[in-house]
């Protein structure tokens, strides 16, 4: 298939379906490389299961997923293992390995993937720690740090092999505002410094204005995206009702023009 | 708490008087109208609320059903008489959008739950074999050195499995072999043949009970405690982190679980045969007047090494099939707050139903083999 070649991901006519209901459909969209691409929408809007989609855990219904061209539903198992060497993924709550310490859970990627003696691997895990500020924790078990040190120790995992797409679903979820600013400040520094393409999955206003390049708006109601774009641009000429609730925290709209229709007065005390 | 009913033209108008709290029984606001105005040409439902004292819930759940019952009647509800707040709340109470949650019929038809159930077991057992096909590929793997396994969890398994466990399968062991002794002393005493005591508990425990009441107590045990780790893994998405990163969670989490208690299995079956056994000697020696040199030498006679060797060998089955079932529940866990209880109920289950099973096929086969 042919790709643009500044695009790391490409999402085609994606179907998302879960026991024979759809999820989302006709998602169309490409992430450019080094670019910091949102997902955002409503809770319980398939913002996750598209993450799913993307990272290979969940198989799409239709459509098809292309990482550099290839497609990830119809990889053989070696370039399916391939692609996911260059990719890092963040969960919403961490996901580090509880049995291992943070140099450990940061060092068995790293351990699977390269021939690099112990002390290598011990050497490199420290180093990608430190990056995420965490130098001197690397004895430490998952269950022993704060959540907000979890992430950043998630975080430290999920870039072992410098991976070329890091995927975050909800990273400012469960933590407070500061802890939340300074995650997004390391994720914009990740870009500029690695040229790394971010693709984050949030419903944090804050969070989507300061760092993303781009969106898209899954809208639950419709099961489709109906807005790719800046998210200030979004804000600023929102193409569907929805889009503009949601990007201006408004449950009020009294009255106001959306995209040339004028809607009627939806309250909400 | 108090309602009166009057009829002013076509209007229903209820006073609501006292204080309205949830302590006291709620008026049900259809029979307050039938009684108020039985049989009346109604249009519209009006409320007096002057000697309206203190208020909660209560009162905004007997105007909630004041509104469903006008509704119903075709009645208009006029809230004008209410106070400020209270119509503002049973505003919102009816105003918040409902979320369109599209959601399965709730009873389907009877040949229809049949055949959702029939595909459902048989997913379930592609699952299952599906399962195994995995599990296999990641010993073979193992074997070819082309996965490491990781040893830490093997040991944690081994030491859980080996000292951790010895103080249950003692017990039980030592109380089977009792109950063996005790049943064949009441049985064989009758016909004379009380000597045999010591046959029947060599026999049972090294044949059967050694291997299996070793293999139930681990399904209870490990079976359980296995998937409830991998079950609270799946839910913390640790499971998916393997699967992200490239890597497998069969050989990382599953292999070295399996392998920790094929190999622990038969060692705790061959000691829970010798336990037994002392229990037995126990109950042969007190109660049947039987000295330890002949209880001994009546055991040593007939029972042979490939008695013990066949319990041997079911206990390393038993274990495989616990430390299978156990990671499987485990790894096929829901995502909800009770899936970990029920992954680990079903482990348990499924554990002791395959020995059984196994355990009968094993004798059937050696029955056969003449072994």
């Amino acid at each position: 298939m042919v790709m643009n070649p500044t695009a790391a991901l490409e999402v085609k006519e994606l179907l998302m379906a879960y026991g024979g209901r759809v999820v989302m459909q006709d998602l169309s969209f490409q992430v450019q490389r080094g670019e910091i691409f949102v997902i955002m929408g409503g809770s319980g809007g398939g913002k996750s299961t598209l993450l799913k989609h993307l990272i290979g855990l969940k198989k799409p219904a239709g459509g098809a997923i292309l990482f550099d061209g290839n497609d990830f539903g119809k990889a053989d198992e070696q370039t399916r293992r391939g692609m996911l060497r260059r990719m890092g993924v963040l969960y919403q709550n961490g996901a580090l390995w509880s049995g291992l310490t943070l140099a450990e859970n940061v060092a068995l990627p790293i351990e699977e993937y390269t021939e690099l003696a112990p002390d290598a691997i011990a050497e490199v895990a420290s180093l990608k720690l430190a990056l995420v500020g965490l130098r001197g924790f690397e004895s430490y078990y998952p269950v022993e740090i704060s959540g907000g040190m979890r992430k950043r120790a998630a975080l430290a995992r999920a870039l072992a092999l410098d991976p070329e797409v890091l995927f975050f679903d909800e990273p400012s979820s469960g933590l407070d505002p500061i802890t939340a600013s300074r995650l997004d400040d390391l994720i914009l520094q990740l870009r500029d410094s690695f040229g790394t393409t971010i693709v984050v999955v949030s419903h944090d206003l804050d969070s989507i204005y300061k760092i993303a390049d781009r969106a898209v708006f899954l809208d639950i109601e419709k099961k489709t995206m109906t807005a790719l774009g800046n998210p200030a641009d979004l804000r600023d000429n929102p193409p569907s009702e929805e889009v503009h609730r949601f990007l201006t925290r408004s449950g009020d709209i009294e009255g106001r023009s959306v995209s040339g229709h004028t809607q009627e007065r939806i309250s909400v005390p | 708490m108090q309602v009166t009913i009057r009829q002013q033209d076509h209007t229903l108008v209820a006073g609501l008087a006292g204080d309205w709290e949830l302590e006291t029984p709620i008026p049900r606001f259809d029979r307050v109208v039938e009684e108020g105005a039985p049989g009346g040409q109604l249009q519209a439902v009006a409320f007096q609320t002057t000697e309206l004292g203190e208020w909660d819930s209560s009162l905004l759940t007997f105007l909630l059903q004041g509104m469903n019952y006008c509704e119903a009647h075709d009645l208009e509800f006029q809230d004008d008489g209410l106070p400020e707040d209270i119509a503002r709340l049973l505003q919102l109470a009816r105003a918040v959008p409902e979320k369109v949650v599209e959601r399965a019929e709730t009873r389907a038809p009877f040949l229809a739950r049949v055949g959702t159930k029939g595909i459902a077991s048989y997913d379930a057992f592609l699952a299952s074999v599906g399962f195994l096909g995995e599990v296999a590929g990641s010993f073979s793997r193992f074997l070819l050195f082309r996965t490491r396994l990781r040893w830490q969890d093997f040991w944690v398994v081994v030491q859980s499995n080996g000292s951790g466990a010895l103080p249950i399968v003692t017990l039980i062991s030592f109380l089977v072999g009792l109950i063996i002794a005790f049943l064949g002393a009441v049985v064989l005493m009758r016909f004379g043949a009380g000597f045999y005591v010591s046959y029947l508990v060599g026999y049972g425990m090294l044949r059967e009970m050694g291997a299996l009441m070793t293999g139930i107590i681990m399904a209870g045990r490990t079976g359980a405690a296995f998937a409830a780790e991998l079950g609270s893994m799946k839910i913390t998405e640790e499971i998916d982190a393997f699967e992200t990163l490239g890597l497998s969670p069969v050989d990382h989490l599953v292999l070295p679980r399996v392998l920790g208690l094929s190999v622990m299995m038969p060692l705790l079956t061959i000691y829970a045969m010798f336990v037994g056994i002392v229990g037995g000697m126990l109950v042969s020696v007190t109660l049947m007047d039987l000295s330890m040199t002949q209880f001994i030498g009546g055991l040593l006679t007939p029972v042979t090494l490939a008695d013990g060797l066949l319990g041997v060998f079911k206990g390393t089955v038993f274990g495989l099939i616990i430390g299978i079932a156990g990671c499987m529940r485990g790894m096929q866990t829901g995502n909800d707050a009770g899936a970990v209880g029920r992954a680990a109920t079903s482990a348990v289950v499924t554990g002791i139903t395959l020995i059984i099973i196994a355990n009968a096929i094993i004798d059937w086969l050696s029955a056969l083999l003449g072994v």
